[in-house]
Parts: C-alpha cells; sequence; structure tokens
C-alpha cells in the first residue's frame, strides 16, 4: 500500500480529514523550507512541496511571492530533490507530493524526472498544467514506478469527463473547490462545495478526494467532512508576513498548522 | 514534418491540437478545460456559419475599413538601389494596426456565447485598445492587463483603453512585461471563466487560440493577393513577404494565403526583436534556436534556462518584447518554409529614421524590425524583385520613446 493510501486510512480511522500543507521548496530559504517541512510535518499528514515557476498560470499572489522568492534565492530542481531526500530522512513515513508546472519537468524528461523522484521518496505528483487525457502516459510512467499521478477535478468538469478521470486516476484526487487561482476567498458555500466533492466520491469510494483552494484557519472546519484538506496559500502568506516582520517562519507557519489541525481533530 | 498544401495552416494540426505532432496542444490547468472545449465548438461552428461570416465581412469592411492600402514605396527602392520595395499599410485599419481584427472576431463570439465580459492581455497596448474598441462597439465590459513596464512606455495607448472605458489592471509580477500581462489575464480567466470571454492578443496560447487569431488576421493575405494580383497583372516570379514576429499574429495573417507557393518564388521572412546591441535578452527565440518549451499553454520555441524557468527579455518594441512566440512560426520554421532573422533595437531605429525621412509613412516600431531587414536586403536584390513589408502598426504610440531615442541618436 502506497504512503498515500495509509496516510488516508489512519485518518479516516481517527475519523477526522487528513491535513494537506503546501510550501514551496526554497522559500524563503533552502535550509528554511527544509526545517519548515521538518516541523509541520509533526501535525500535518501529507506535505505537498512545490517547485517554483516564475509564469505560474493557476496560482494566485501568495503563492506566488513565495515562488518568486524561492527562485530569486536560487532555488533549482537537483535542491528540490535534495530537500525531499533530506526531509525523507527524518520523516520517512511522511508521505511528499512534489507540486509544479510541465515545463520543468518537461525540461528534465518525463523519465528522468520521474526515476529521481522515486529515487528521492517522493510518493505523487501533481502537475498544474497537465490536464486529463494529456496526462496519460505521464500518469502511467509514475504508475510504473509507484508514484501516484494525483488527478484534478474542478467546478467545470464535466460528469462524463470526471468519469474518465476517477476510472484513470490513483490513489488520491484533487477538487479544486471554486473558480478561482489558488488563495483565492473562498467564494462557494461550504455545502455546495461538499455536495459537488460527493459526486466525486459516489463514483467511486475507494479513491480519496482532498478538497483545495480558498481553505484558511476560517474555511477548515465546515469542509471537515472530506477525506482530505490542503491549505497552501494561508502558509505562504504566512511566511511572507514573517520575512517582513523579521520572525521566525518556521514557529510562525508551525503554529498555523497546528491550529488548522486542532480544527478538524 | 511537412506543411500540406490546399489545408490552411491553422488546420493542419493533429486531434490535440499540434501542428507538426509537437507545437502547440492545451497546456492547461482543469478548470479551463470545459471554457476552451465549449470556445472549440463554439468557433469551429461559426466559422462555418454563413451569418457569422456575413457578420465578419460586414464589421471588417464598415468598422475595420478593409482593404488597407498597398503601396510603393518609390523613394526608399531608389534609394537603396536594389528590389522593389511595396508596404501594405496595415497601420490604416480602424485603430493603427492589426489587432483589431482578431479583437473584433473575438467580441462577435463573445457575444454568441453570451458573455457579458472580455478580457485580454498586451503588451504594446494594440491589442488592448483594440479590444477595448471592439467591447465597447459591442457593448461588452472590457479588463486589459498589461505589465507595469508597458504601461510606463506605451502611455497613448493606455489612455486610449481608458478613454473607450476598459479598465487597465497593471501587472507587477516578473519582468512586468507582455510574458507577465498574459500570465495574468489567464489567472483571471481561471477565476472567472463562467462569465467572462478570453481574447488572447496573438497566435499564442492554448491552440484553438492560436486558431481564432489566425483566421481573423487571415484577412491580410486575402486583400494582399487580390491587390498583388491587380497590381502585377499575375503573380510575379520573386516576391520577399517581410513581417515582424513577436507572437506572430501579423506575420501568419500575411504569409497565411501564400503557404502554397514555392519559396523561390514567394519568400516569407520573419524578422524577431534581437533587443539592444551587444545585449543577451533577445526575444528571438526563432532566431536563437530556443528551446521546445511550454508557456501559456502551448509548446513551442520558448527562451528559457535549463531548468526550464522563462527568460527575461528586452526590446524597444513592446509588442515583439515575448520570449515565447506561436506554435505555427515554430511549425513554419522546422518545415523550412519560412526563413526567421532578428533586427536590434538599433536596427529597427535607423530604419524608422531612413522610411520616415524618404516617404510619407511612420511606422511603428515593432514592423520598423521588418523594415531594417528590408533595407538590409533589398540592395543585394535585383531590380525585379518585390519586397512586401507589412506595416503592422502606426508609430503614434512611440511617440515617447522616439523622442527620447532619436534625439540621443541625433
Amino acid at each position: 500500500m502506497s504512503l498515500i493510501n495509509l496516510a488516508f486510512k489512519k485518518t479516516k480511522y481517527e475519523k477526522r480529514p487528513a491535513l494537506l500543507t503546501y510550501t514551496v521548496a526554497g522559500d524563503n530559504s533552502k535550509k528554511k523550507s527544509l526545517e519548515i517541512l521538518r516541523s509541520i510535518a509533526n501535525y500535518a499528514d501529507i506535505c505537498e512541496i512545490g517547485f517554483p515557476h516564475n509564469t505560474p498560470i493557476a496560482d494566485g499572489g501568495q503563492i506566488q511571492s513565495s515562488a518568486y522568492r524561492a527562485i530569486k534565492n536560487g532555488i533549482k530542481i537537483k535542491d528540490v530533490f535534495s530537500i525531499v531526500k533530506n526531509f525523507k530522512k527524518s520523516k520517512q513515513a511522511k508521505p511528499v507530493i512534489l507540486m509544479g508546472y510541465y515545463n520543468m519537468i518537461y525540461q528534465y524528461g518525463d523519465s528522468n524526472f520521474i526515476n529521481i523522484c522515486k529515487k528521492v521518496g517522493v510518493d505523487g505528483l501533481i502537475v498544474v498544467d497537465l490536464p486529463y487525457p494529456e496526462n496519460k502516459n505521464f500518469a502511467k510512467k509514475c504508475k510504473k514506478k509507484n508514484i501516484n499521478f494525483i488527478q484534478l477535478v474542478s467546478p467545470t468538469t464535466s460528469l462524463i469527463r470526471m468519469k474518465k478521470i476517477i476510472r484513470d486516476s490513483h490513489d488520491m484526487v484533487y477538487y479544486i473547490s471554486m473558480l478561482s487561482t489558488t488563495g483565492g476567498k473562498l467564494k462557494v458555500s461550504p455545502k455546495k462545495i461538499l455536495e459537488r466533492y460527493n459526486k466525486i466520491k459516489n463514483l467511486n469510494k475507494n479513491k480519496n478526494v482532498v478538497i483545495g483552494f480558498g481553505i484558511t484557519e476560517k474555511t477548515i472546519a465546515s469542509l471537515r467532512k472530506a477525506d482530505g484538506l490542503v491549505v497552501g496559500s494561508a502558509l505562504c502568506k504566512e511566511i511572507s508576513k514573517s520575512v517582513e516582520k523579521r520572525q521566525n517562519p518556521v514557529t510562525n507557519v508551525t503554529n498555523i498548522v497546528k491550529r488548522l489541525r486542532e480544527k478538524i481533530a | 514534418m511537412k506543411l500540406k498544401k490546399k489545408i490552411p495552416l491553422i488546420d493542419q494540426h493533429d486531434k490535440s491540437g499540434f501542428w507538426g505532432g509537437k507545437f502547440g496542444g492545451n497546456y492547461i490547468p482543469e478548470t479551463l478545460k470545459k471554457p476552451i472545449e465549449d470556445l472549440t465548438l463554439l468557433f469551429e461552428k461559426l466559422r462555418y456559419d454563413k451569418k457569422f461570416l456575413e457578420q465578419r465581412d460586414y464589421y471588417f469592411k464598415n468598422y475595420i475599413g478593409s482593404p488597407t492600402s498597398l503601396i510603393k514605396l518609390q523613394n526608399l527602392s531608389r534609394h537603396l538601389g536594389g528590389a522593389q520595395i511595396y508596404a501594405k499599410m496595415v497601420s490604416e485599419a480602424n485603430g493603427g494596426a492589426h489587432k483589431i481584427y482578431n479583437a473584433t472576431v473575438h467580441c462577435l463570439i463573445a457575444k454568441r456565447a453570451g458573455k457579458k465580459y472580455v478580457v485580454g492581455d498586451t503588451g504594446a497596448g494594440y491589442a488592448g485598445k483594440m479590444l477595448s474598441m471592439a467591447a465597447k462597439k459591442f457593448g461588452l465590459k472590457c479588463k486589459i492587463f498589461m505589465g507595469a513596464k508597458d504601461i510606463k512606455r506605451q502611455k497613448p495607448n493606455v489612455d486610449a483603453m481608458k478613454k473607450n472605458g476598459a479598465k487597465v489592471v497593471p501587472v507587477y509580477s516578473g519582468s512586468q512585461t507582455l510574458v507577465d500581462a498574459v500570465s495574468e489575464c489567464m489567472r483571471y480567466w481561471v477565476s472567472n471563466c463562467d462569465n467572462t470571454h478570453m481574447c488572447v492578443g496573438s497566435t499564442v496560447g492554448p491552440y484553438i487560440f492560436v486558431k481564432i487569431c489566425g483566421w481573423s488576421t487571415a484577412q491580410i493575405s486575402r486583400e494582399l493577393k487580390l491587390q498583388i494580383q491587380s497590381k502585377f497583372k499575375k503573380i510575379p516570379k520573386k516576391i520577399k513577404l517581410i513581417n515582424c514576429v513577436g507572437g506572430g499574429s501579423s506575420a501568419y495573417g500575411f504569409w497565411s494565403e501564400f503557404m502554397d507557393y514555392d519559396k523561390k518564388q514567394i519568400e516569407l521572412v520573419g524578422v524577431e526583436a534581437g533587443g539592444p546591441q551587444n545585449s543577451k535578452l533577445h526575444a528571438a527565440p526563432l532566431t536563437n534556436g530556443a528551446k521546445l518549451g511550454i508557456l501559456h499553454g502551448a509548446a513551442a520555441y520558448v527562451c528559457q534556462n535549463k531548468e526550464g524557468q522563462i527568460n527575461d527579455t528586452a526590446s524597444i518594441s513592446a509588442g515583439l518584447d515575448y520570449p515565447g512566440v506561436s506554435p505555427i512560426h515554430c511549425f513554419l520554421k522546422d518545415t523550412k518554409r519560412a526563413r526567421y532573422t532578428s533586427a536590434t533595437d538599433e536596427g529597427a531605429l535607423n530604419a524608422y529614421k531612413l522610411v520616415t525621412n524618404l516617404e510619407k509613412i511612420n511606422p511603428s516600431l515593432e514592423p520598423c524590425h521588418a523594415f531594417s531587414e528590408a533595407i538590409k536586403i533589398a540592395p543585394k536584390l535585383s531590380k525585379d524583385t518585390i519586397i512586401i513589408v507589412n506595416s503592422c502598426g502606426d508609430a503614434k504610440k512611440d511617440r515617447d520613446i522616439l523622442k527620447a531615442r532619436l534625439r540621443k541618436v541625433n
């Protein structure tokens, strides 16, 4: 069983949604981003790590700021891999999902990228701009290496399309809560979001469906019926704030994650 | 990789939207899949709809002012003493540039789709100005995304957009130019695709936008073909069609009717932005052999680093200052149907000086890149060679840059 599946099994047993965090590798420095990961992993069930790209077409301001900061600090793909590797040294059982844009993978070479992911201990991949069915080949290559390719479903996805996507998905499916870039204000009621979520769940109960986009300390409890909830921009925002105030982002971000976890306990 | 004959180039893609099996496609977030699919179905229906075509032709003629004229540049030809140089004065189109064709078609589509809002990106400000004009004409609300750097250097067009009632949203991320404006516009569309139509300002972006834009600007070469036939009785033996290339919308429109001719008879020359002399920040992916990459929803040659981060570019002409290029031009490059080269900022400025001294035309800095190439090659060519430059924009918008730079040069 994959570490991702195991994580969901555990949270289901504990009758709560899994908490997924998203932070950008190299934000606000290579060293600090690893420290942040190590620290929040005590409360998060799955850690998503962004590999930053300088023309992100689906990210809002908060994640953009994090990405630009990381790139400015000189983060390279090899650094992202080494962050994952080092993280896994101390947190072997914590699933790691890398998330980013396809051009970075494409330049690296699909197979090459997946092989190194496998080597350093990446458990899953989210590629924002490689939708279904364009991602079929890539997803197959991931599966061969026992890496979860995580399909995305959005409010605009038709039912026919959704069925196909779920059929071809691996252990986890990511539901985008609303029409928005990451970090937008939640403009749809939690009830509506959960209705759509249930539609996906009903197609295949075995798939772990997580909800992301617009989830903060304020909104997380209202969506706790989901298999998992992703918080990203709120954490990136906290890093920006900490940098601005010259505070330690590790403590500040950890405190948020701790509170998020308490809210869905 | 091969070009097909008798099929418009915009239709020579495979099922997934790739030209030559690798340029184009749909590299987009899941949220945009449905709106893009809807747009694709609607466009493929409308382009064969008689009423829609009548509407298009009506507005092209009565609103845009087609056809724009083809004139001989007597003095320039005589001065250079080689090929006969002509200019297709696309800058006569309503608003002063070719961008009006794409903007008008997008607004007509938006109306058919029942959308109330249109959004668009702009570099030089022409795509934005034209979209704001067309939006006003057709009663749509309009928002334009523009890099903060471009807002400063293309003020006349920004003023025009505002006058037309559009909201101009400055983009401060990255290099604050066209590349960032396109990203921000796509992000906005991700969030508002339920009631908003997006117009991509050039033959770039997810492949349906490449097609719509190319279908719109193709009007230029339909006119040109008739004009050449009536001027020369038949198509001359040696023609060179020279056009600047940023995203590549005017070049595609200028060339589309002539694809099937042998390149020995009609050579297609694209001129990219070489940037400031001695600078490495070129916006010339085709000339400089940039690698294939994914930018703004499509695979094409892109100025980028080893890691796949998109490079900053620099050019005196905001309209060409873009690290990517149309998948269609990548296809034309690899099939060798078109030849691509670049001109520097200084080359474009010198061309501007020479052309405006000798002729009564006022081409913007974008087509001045094309004029620069024409000036370079004309003296070496025989007198029976015909060079036609697409003078696709008017220099009014470049007022401030020209003032500053030409004073310095003089």
